[in-house]
């Protein structure tokens, strides 16, 4: 089971604030609890406020070709918009991230662990349910998964020829991170404060 | 003595790696970089170096201290957590080793524990950050120091001949804004690359040591080359060590290749961080061919 529990109010507000924002619901697997109020009442407060060019309210977004059907017919409403801001879960927000590359795609959640069964996830796409989602400073990209050592501030000096220095068939996770935020023009997140990660988050959920 | 002191007059300041022995006998070492490393000013001392366990970076500083030499003391994020770090940064505080180079440190998979937990807690950039929190009297759970906080020269490493310079370069700038005070290099065997990395690191306003490898022969080039992230070796240079054997056998022809590598870059950098890898008594003669 996976909680899904959203940012802390100011955190999303910084990430929305003064933009046009396309939303998009996952109310995904049964094993994942998702915000459901919390979220609507946020959404319902932005639309009457303006900012919100589209609503999509689905299930499985982690399933690339159903989450590409249903965005199909959104695309017109995603292009309007500045940030496309995903209330799933870690799996969710990337394969959004990956199939829209050339928008900013943010996370609203944080994704935590719970006991039991962990859903159906396609294995492209991997989130650790570390409870602090990364993907809004790493242009969707996980950090957590996609670099061996798991670091949150940048690559470290082993990468050859773009590969890690662990495993030479997976490509270094901080590369294709800038490589993603050079092409949504978002290199100015690398400056963001120094991360340190908490690894109580579990516990206190 | 921090280094950065050293900086701060426009001394070009020269350092050299000394790697402790899987074993507690460092008398031999010593003595070696009393010989050959007493004319320079600092000697780094790596961490478990590679991920291969050995003596620790920290008792050999202490050694080294205790004949003379001033220590840099390398600390990686790969054994230990925000706990141990800190503890162990009090520690060398209370030895007077002020000089740090901080690092994220070689994944276990590398090394010859490949079994081990890699730790990665904190990585350089968060290590940096502590540093810094605990100079300003707290750690980095919010807890305040008793007395007087440690103060020290905060170092970081930088790799500008890698194949993706920019991130590096933001990277680097992580560091900068993190706390590091003065920067070495992962080893340069082409100037032009590093001069090229130096126009733009320079907006940073941090001293970089350019870091030197002397070639021992080309099939160390290649390996390196196949192996070692962020250095190649031009075909040239491997072409020159091929040419007479002898020559560079006897560490001639590489103390050449890097002494002129070390005087292409000195105008673009403040210091030379040599990683000599058993070769510390050819430092001396490096120097002199560099003319430092």
């Amino acid at each position: 089971m996976l909680i899904t529990q959203l940012k802390p109010r100011e955190t999303i507000e910084a990430l929305t604030e003064g933009k046009k924002v396309f939303i998009i619901n996952c109310h995904g697997c049964k094993e994942v609890h998702f915000p459901v109020e919390e979220a609507d009442e946020l959404q319902k407060a932005w639309t009457a406020q303006g900012k919100v060019t589209g609503i999509l309210t689905t299930d499985y977004i982690c399933n690339q070709e159903n989450m590409e059907l249903r965005l199909r017919k959104h695309m017109e409403e995603i292009q309007a918009a500045d940030v496309v801001l995903v209330f799933s879960c870690g799996v969710g927000v990337q394969t959004i991230a990956a199939y829209l590359e050339e928008k900013k795609v943010c996370a609203a959640c944080d994704t935590c662990p719970l006991p039991g069964f962990q859903g159906v996830t396609p294995l492209e796409y991997k989130c650790d349910q570390c409870g602090e989602c990364y993907l809004n400073l790493t242009g969707g990209i996980c950090p957590i998964t996609a670099c061996s050592k798991s670091l949150v501030n940048g690559q470290c000096g082993g990468a050859k020829n773009g590969r890690c220095e662990v495993d030479s068939d997976m490509e270094c996770g901080w590369e294709r991170i800038y490589r993603r935020l050079a092409q949504i023009g978002r290199l100015d997140v690398l400056k963001c404060p120094t991360q340190v990660r908490n690894f109580a988050t579990d516990d206190d959920v | 003595m921090k280094i950065t002191e050293l900086f701060e007059r426009g001394e070009f300041v020269v350092s050299a790696e000394v790697g402790p022995p899987k074993g507690f006998h460092v008398e031999h070492l010593l003595e070696e970089a009393k010989t050959y490393l007493s004319g320079i000013t600092a000697v780094n001392v790596t961490d478990n170096q590679s991920s291969v366990m050995r003596l620790g970076s920290l008792a050999m500083c202490k050694a080294l201290k205790d004949k003379g030499l001033t220590p840099i003391y390398q600390l990686t994020c790969r054994d230990r957590n925000r706990i141990a770090l800190q503890s162990d940064l009090l520690s060398a505080a209370m030895f007077g080793i002020e000089n740090l180079l901080l690092l994220t440190g070689d994944h276990t998979k590398l090394g010859d524990h490949p079994q081990a937990k890699p730790v990665f807690d904190l990585d350089s950039v968060s290590l940096i950050h502590a540093v810094k929190k605990l100079e300003e009297g707290v750690d980095l759970g919010g807890n305040e120091l008793i007395g007087e906080p440690p103060k020290f020269a905060k170092g970081a490493v930088v790799s500008p001949c890698s194949d993706s310079v920019d991130a590096q370069l933001a990277k680097m700038e992580r560091k900068v804004m993190a706390g590091a005070d003065y920067f070495q290099t992962q080893a340069v065997f082409e100037p032009e690359k590093f001069i090229k990395f130096m126009e733009k690191a320079k907006q940073f306003g941090k001293p970089v040591q350019v870091g030197i490898i002397i070639p021992k022969s080309a099939g160390m080039c290649k390996f390196m080359n196949n192996n070692v992230a962020g250095v190649h070796v031009p075909e040239e240079m491997i072409e020159e060590l091929k040419k007479d054997k002898e020559k560079t056998k006897a560490g001639i022809t590489g103390v050449e290749i890097a002494a002129r590598i070390i005087k292409e870059c000195k105008p673009y950098c403040q210091g030379v961080h040599i990683m000599a890898l058993g070769w510390e008594s050819k430092v001396p003669d490096l120097l002199k061919a560099a003319g430092i």
